[in-house]
């Protein structure tokens, strides 16, 4: 499958990966030897029951874990030859995280969440001299996810769809080239889910490439394809 | 910035910060005013043992004393570094007032007012004789009469506030002074007839040298009379030669040198008659001549220091149980900063800018009520004596007026870079587990 996609177009590439935990005194194999290649501007669900894998799939493919055997490449990059430095600059640039209960700081304001990747990856003087650039860009994607009047809010005073679109106008603001959900619905009602799903959706219109886990079948038909994980392998794949 | 921004508002927000703060602050606050009290009063005491003593001691404790003083003062007092010689008569004796049949020992000091206040600094402690040292054994109510310079305690009584009540002059009042006077053998003068060699001195003045023995047992006579009472036989002795040196010489230099003139004397003498007295005399500084007086109260400050080191090891218990309950709790923090790309370093040097952050805080509150405690430590103590009659320190015990309080630059300095030090070293391994979090055990619901 991988060799018949347009080679050119694929950002994100994900060979033989396998991945076990310790449990106690058993070795639990989570996935077992996984196949990904994920073209610029997909938008792409991966779709598994609960303890299928899935999560961890999304965590190694963003650089958050590593695999015990297998390649990540993005763009023809092997992710396991970066240094410490190399993964959080990847980390902090070029992808940007959803998860399911949204971590976002409680100490910060709405706004400051936001735009907080942008300071973490620079000096105190970097940070000085864009921080304009910055809090704009952050009011910018504020003011595009509907919460232009919750800015200096804290998240505990906003409702469940408010904190992810929160979430994910920080996930957005250093411009990732890869944005990665993790059941980015799992926590809302449906009403609240899809709206947060149109806003994905929205993105991947404009060119974001998106890479989406989730356990339930018609959120996932919202993506431009579909992956389905079952006992640690892609089952098999479909396009909408 | 976030490293700033972050635990700032971990700060402002988190209640528990607030309880290291405090325990930072109690800790300075305490430490700041014993060091300050305890500092001011042993370097008081060791000012007043400096005052007593001169900056050089060359003398013998045996009571006979030691013969060819005069030459040796002679070869001192061509020395351009000496500023004061004063020879000293030392001996026990019993005092009974002459209206009582009371008798007290006492320390005789036979001295001359006059060089003995240009070597030590016995004049200050005058009362009536301040400013006409040479006349200080001159009784006021009449000249003529011998007279004598009492330890303060001696003479008058303390109240509760450590205040002595003195008359204008002083009161015509007359004591017998009884000593047994020893050959230059060390034998007593007259065995077998009338050993005990007795005098009448009249009260002329008393020292208040503030170091409790002296004032409570110290008699100052004229030099020679204390000679006639306290030793006998043709060769003129003195016990001790007290010196002051120039005030361009430090205390090592001017004693060495001093050692170095007392072996050239002691060679000069080499087969004189009483050469033997010379053996036991020795030459030291003032610190080590009073070292008896002062050593005790060293080393109570060496166990205070102690007893801090134990503060400071709570004060960095305290630190890392509230880092380990702040990190914690903060562990979805971690892995949503190391989510966006903050290295494991990143979160060391943010957490350790907190405890920064918790000591400097701590620190400066402490600092600040205790610098003002210690402006109204004094005020305080007579409004409690005043209300409860309660004193921190018996002045009817201890020779103290005031309680130091001197907060000086360097005991700051060094109590605030020590509480930021046990800050930091408290929050170290706390700080260094959080940095070592794997995001992913942190962010994950469900592990697979």
């Amino acid at each position: 499958m991988i060799d018949s996609m347009s080679k050119d177009n694929v950002i994100l590439k994900a060979e033989g990966i396998h991945k076990s935990y310790r449990m106690g005194a058993t070795q639990v194999k989570v996935l077992k030897g996984v196949d990904l290649a994920v073209k610029k501007g997909e938008f792409v669900a991966i779709v598994g029951a609960s303890g299928s894998g899935k999560s961890t799939l999304l965590h190694i493919l963003g650089a958050l874990d590593k695999p015990n055997k297998g390649v990540v490449t993005f763009e023809k990059r092997d992710l396991s030859r970066f240094s410490g430095g190399e993964l959080n600059r990847f980390r902090n640039k070029t992808v940007g995280f959803v998860f399911q209960f949204y971590h976002l700081l409680d100490e910060l304001s709405v706004l400051e969440n936001v735009y907080l990747p942008a300071m973490t990856g620079r000096s105190m003087l970097g940070w000085l001299a864009c921080r304009k650039w910055a809090k704009n860009r952050a009011r910018e994607l504020l003011a595009q996810l509907g919460l232009a009047e919750r800015a200096k809010h804290k998240p505990y005073q906003l409702s469940g769809g408010e904190r992810q679109r929160a979430a994910i106008g920080r996930a957005l603001m250093n411009e990732p080239q890869l944005l990665l959900a993790d059941e980015p619905t799992g926590n809302l009602d449906s009403a609240t889910g899809n709206g947060i799903l149109e806003v994905l959706e929205k993105l991947n219109r404009a060119g974001q490439t998106v890479v989406m886990v989730t356990h339930d079948e018609r959120i996932a038909q919202r993506a431009g394809r579909i992956v389905t994980l079952v006992d640690g392998k892609i089952e098999h794949k479909h396009t909408r | 910035m976030y490293k700033i921004i972050i635990p700032t508002r971990y700060l402002l927000k988190r209640r528990i910060t607030y309880f290291a703060v405090m325990a930072v602050a109690l800790c300075i606050f305490i430490v700041l005013v014993v060091m300050t009290v305890m500092t001011g009063l042993v370097s008081e005491f060791k000012q007043k043992n400096h005052r007593f003593a001169g900056d050089c001691v060359v003398g013998t404790k045996s009571l006979v004393g030691f013969a060819y003083y005069e030459d040796f003062i002679e070869m001192l007092e061509r020395a351009d570094f000496i500023k004061g010689v004063s020879p000293v008569i030392k001996s026990h004796a019993l005092i009974r007032r002459r209206d009582s049949e009371r008798y007290t020992r006492v320390e005789i000091m036979g001295i001359d007012p006059a060089m003995h206040s240009l070597a030590t600094g016995f004049a200050e402690t005058l009362y009536y004789h301040k400013d006409d040292v040479s006349n200080a054994f001159r009784p006021a109510y009449d000249p003529n009469l011998p007279g004598c310079i009492l330890g303060i305690d001696l003479e008058l009584q303390r109240d509760a506030q450590s205040e002595y009540t003195y008359q204008a002059s002083p009161a015509r009042v007359g004591y017998s002074i009884s000593c047994l006077p020893l050959t230059a053998k060390g034998a007593l003068a007259q065995a077998g007839t009338d050993m005990i060699d007795t005098k009448t001195f009249y009260y002329s003045d008393n020292t208040h040298s503030g170091l409790p023995r002296v004032d409570i047992s110290a008699v100052y006579l004229p030099f020679e009379q204390a000679q006639q009472l306290c030793m006998a036989g043709a060769e003129k002795r003195a016990n001790a030669i007290h010196i002051r040196f120039q005030p361009n010489v430090t205390l090592e230099e001017g004693c060495s040198k001093v050692a170095a003139i007392w072996q050239n004397f002691r060679q000069e003498k080499t087969g004189a008659d009483l050469a033997y007295l010379l053996d036991n005399v020795t030459v030291q500084s003032w610190r080590s001549y009073r070292r008896e007086s002062i050593a005790p109260m060293e080393q109570e400050q060496t166990v205070m220091s102690v007893m801090f080191g134990f503060v400071a090891i709570t004060t960095v218990f305290v630190v890392q149980v509230v880092f380990y309950m702040i990190i914690n709790h903060k562990r979805k923090d971690i892995g949503i900063l190391k989510s966006i790309g903050v290295s494991d370093f990143d979160v060391l040097e943010l957490f350790s800018g907190f405890a920064l952050l918790v000591g400097v805080l701590g620190s400066g509150i402490g600092l600040f009520t205790g610098w003002v405690f210690l402006v109204k430590i004094n005020r305080i103590e007579d409004w409690l004596f005043e209300r409860f009659g309660f004193q921190l320190w018996d002045r009817t015990i201890y020779a103290i007026g005031e309680i130091p309080n001197r907060v000086e630059l360097k005991v700051v300095v060094a109590i605030f870079l020590s509480a930021i030090a046990a800050c930091l070293v408290g929050a170290l391994l706390p700080s260094w587990k959080a940095a070592r979090q794997r995001p992913v055990e942190t962010l994950q619901v469900n592990p697979l």
